[in-house]
């Protein structure tokens, strides 16, 4: 068990360009994965997709997978690029605690933060062809908590590796 | 021109472009603006453009396609064109759905029936 996973990530390991991410194996409890990164687009997948991986190999259904994947993804750009406006000097900081029963994402930016009450309702009638703001619904809708904290700038989500659940 | 970009299938029936997702996620910011480019070309082509979105290979996407595929709809209603969206796998229509965008856009369940819809306007 534990680090199972034949990834070059492990905290050891020397054969990362650059190290960015640190991996901490808890073994029962679950496995956390943190990272620190400047707000650009590659950086922001390549930590989603160790997250991902994660999700799977800790034996996540597709449904849930998708899930995650879909409310990873925009809160990571809500992070980068609305957040911290792709300013290079920010950092976004990821924490991901994933067992195989749930999944626990924490992402923090250094932006001007948000009130969740004074964004708009994206699938009101008047809104519904506007091209933005449905990030946060998604998120909502796909899991099962989502809380910010910090004015804005931070955000956990939870995710329950449940069979056959709707997002609501 | 359209054959050099590797993120959508171009091909025509009759008046309208149909246009296939060649990558499994249409979610990436450069892929997302690539595609964008791509349909606006094709909204720019003709007066009344015929556009049919052919997502049989689309596994994911992100509020940001779902942005680039509002704002090719309003392009082409501007240009009193016509689009469609076809084949749609039911975890992505599951985000139509959510997004209430199935009422925005005219989703068809497969090719022939919205290559049949475009006539019925």
């Amino acid at each position: 068990m534990g680090m199972s996973g034949s990834k070059s990530r492990g905290s050891g390991s020397s054969g990362d360009k650059k190290k960015r991410g640190s991996v901490v194996d808890t073994a029962t409890t679950g496995l956390s994965l943190k990272f620190k990164i400047p707000s650009d687009f590659k950086h922001q997948h390549e930590v989603q997709n160790a997250i991902l991986d994660e999700v799977i190999r800790r034996g996540f259904n597709s449904q849930s997978t998708f899930a995650i994947k879909l409310a990873l993804e925009e809160a990571m750009i809500n992070a980068v690029k609305h957040g911290n406006k792709l300013n290079p000097k920010k950092s976004v900081l990821i924490e991901a605690k994933i067992s195989p029963t749930v999944a626990e994402i924490v992402i923090e930016d250094e932006g001007p933060g948000f009130d969740r009450k004074s964004v708009p309702d994206p699938t009101a009638e008047e809104n519904l062809e506007k091209c933005s703001g449905r990030g946060i619904l998604l998120m909502e809708a796909y899991m099962n908590s989502v809380k910010w904290t910090n004015g804005g700038r931070r955000v956990k989500m939870v995710k329950k590796n449940e069979a056959d659940e709707h997002p609501r | 021109m359209p054959e050099s970009i590797p993120t959508v299938a171009l091909t025509t029936e009759k008046d309208v472009r149909i246009v296939e997702f060649t990558n499994s996620k249409i979610l990436d910011e450069a892929n997302i603006a690539d595609i964008g480019n791509t349909l606006g070309s094709l909204i720019d082509e003709k007066a009344a453009p015929k556009l049919l979105l052919d997502f049989a290979t689309v596994e994911h996407l992100s509020s940001a396609a779902l942005g680039m595929l509002i704002n090719v709809n309003n392009r082409i209603k501007q240009k009193n064109g016509q689009l469609r969206l076809a084949n749609i796998k039911p975890q992505i229509f599951e985000v139509f759905v959510i997004t209430k965008l199935n009422k925005l856009f005219r989703i068809l369940p497969n090719r022939a029936e919205a290559l049949a819809s475009f006539n019925q306007m």
